[in-house]
């Protein structure tokens, strides 16, 4: 291992820290030293080990979420150099330095970099995205899905509801209620499962309601910054058309 | 749920029927390119002597404009544009929709003053509406105004039937959803060329005949 020996390389970090929810955002910078195979993650433990920051001084240690530390749980999302990402799969090796940490401000601030993400949850409920078969007896199995329909549907499942494409899109601000287009793709998911199809409509009137699909402008950024790649626009324009038919058919009273 | 309709609305309304008017408009003014100013002011005269144009003009374009324009602004003002992060084709786009939505819907409000509200108070007939055109972009400073007006009305068009065929699910799929984008930049590429030669053409002296008889007109009164 020669390259050990060579001389021990800097990491900069400029982090915007937030004391209290409702008090001014600052920022803060960190100067660590390199280790292979760092990432922002395992950066922000270093700075939790030892919280002094690059002028020297002590600090309170910059907060944050985490979890799987393998980009499937969705708490570390942050903005990292510009971008809303997962943390734990930003390695330094590959980000332009000084590495500029912010938290996700389209949610809101708790502390440092920790983020209140339950308008998400809260987005999950309203569209009922689940599949109710609890009852008093056994109904018995389902109908099968056909294999080519899990296949897409599969990658739908993956999302972690990570806020990355609330973060990304134009439209979710504090000036509408836009839903997101998470909660859009997972209507989709569950109306596209042969039991949950049976009940398709009450998802379809819960994102006609306020606040709904109409919020989308077709700017197409969720879908370029969705960590687990999940065909998101497809399932706007999909759900755009399902909505459209129930529109007419409530209409129609069909 | 009154979001979801009033935006719906919006949507259908920019195709049907400002969509058709806005290719109707572009045939028109062809006609000057065509015909010369006899040509242009008998597809004017043609138009006008269609039954009921009061209630087609109504229903088919003012109501429909203000409504979509109206809206649009709001639709305009709710956005939060971040290309500063997201230096996207697709986000330019939607950024563009929206500055090109408001540049138009000015724009529309001083052309309309210009040329129908003018027809509307009778300080022009239709016959001369060639030669108004040709007092206003005989200006290098109203040409260019008229210019980026067509080509931010053009671009709205073209790229709202874009966002049009994904806001009903009609392309739903990256594919059709490619497709479609150079479909409607070809679109935008012909309506553009054909507005902007109609406009060029307006310069022509032929259509200074018209505009003579207006000043005269104006002088008189």
């Amino acid at each position: 291992m020669a390259e050990t020996a060579a001389a021990p390389k800097n990491v900069k970090f400029v982090i915007t820290r937030q004391d209290e929810p409702d008090t001014a955002p600052y920022t803060e910078e960190f100067e660590l030293a390199y280790r292979p195979g760092m990432n922002v993650i395992s950066a922000l433990m270093e700075i939790q080990r030892n919280p002094v920051n690059a002028k020297g001084d002590s600090t309170v240690p910059v907060c944050w979420e985490s979890n799987c530390l393998e980009e499937v749980c969705g708490a570390c999302s942050m903005v990292i150099n510009g971008k809303p990402r997962q943390a734990c799969a930003a390695l330094i090796d590959n980000l332009e330095q000084p590495v500029r940490i912010e938290p996700m401000k389209t949610f809101p601030v708790v502390r440092d970099l920790v983020i209140d993400r339950s308008r998400m949850f809260g987005a999950l409920k309203r569209v009922k995205a689940w599949i109710p078969i609890d009852g008093t007896y056994d109904l018995g199995p389902g109908p099968r899905m056909p294999e080519k329909k899990r296949q897409w549907a599969y990658e739908l499942s993956k999302c972690m509801t990570c806020g990355v494409c609330l973060e990304a899109c134009p439209n979710v601000n504090e000036k509408t209620n836009f839903i997101g287009p998470a909660a859009i793709s997972q209507v989709r998911l569950f109306n596209a499962h042969p039991t949950g199809e049976m009940n398709a409509d009450e998802r379809l009137d819960a994102l006609m309601e306020d606040g709904g699909i109409d919020g989308c402008g077709n700017s197409q950024n969720c879908v370029r910054a969705c960590p687990k790649g999940i065909p998101l626009t497809t399932s706007i324009a999909e759900i755009n058309k399902q909505t459209t038919k129930h529109m007419f058919k409530r209409w129609l009273g069909v | 749920m009154r979001g979801f309709y009033s935006r719906k609305i919006h949507s259908l309304l920019g195709v049907i029927p400002l969509g058709f008017f806005f290719l109707e408009h572009m045939l028109t003014n062809f006609s000057a390119v065509e015909g010369g100013a006899s040509g242009f002011t008998d597809s004017v005269l043609w138009l006008n002597s269609l039954p009921l144009v009061f209630f087609l003009e109504l229903f088919g374009i003012w109501l429909p404009l203000l409504y979509h324009g109206v809206y649009g602004l709001y639709i305009a003002y709710q956005s939060k544009p971040n290309l500063n992060r997201f230096n996207l084709e697709r986000n330019w786009r939607y950024t563009l929709q929206r500055i090109s939505g408001v540049i138009t819907f000015i724009f529309i409000v001083w052309h309309l003053y210009d040329t129908r509200v003018q027809v509307a108070l009778g300080n022009v007939k239709h016959e001369e509406l060639g030669g108004v055109m040709h007092n206003i972009v005989t200006q290098p400073l109203m040409l260019t105004v008229y210019i980026i007006g067509v080509l931010a009305a053009c671009f709205h068009f073209a790229n709202g039937l874009w966002s049009f065929l994904i806001s009903w699910g009609i392309t739903v799929g990256p594919r059709s959803q490619r497709v479609s984008s150079v479909i409607c930049l070809g679109l935008f590429v012909i309506v553009s060329f054909m507005f902007l030669f109609s406009l060029v053409t307006f310069r022509d002296n032929e259509f200074q005949a018209t505009a003579s008889a207006v000043q005269s007109l104006r002088s008189l009164i």
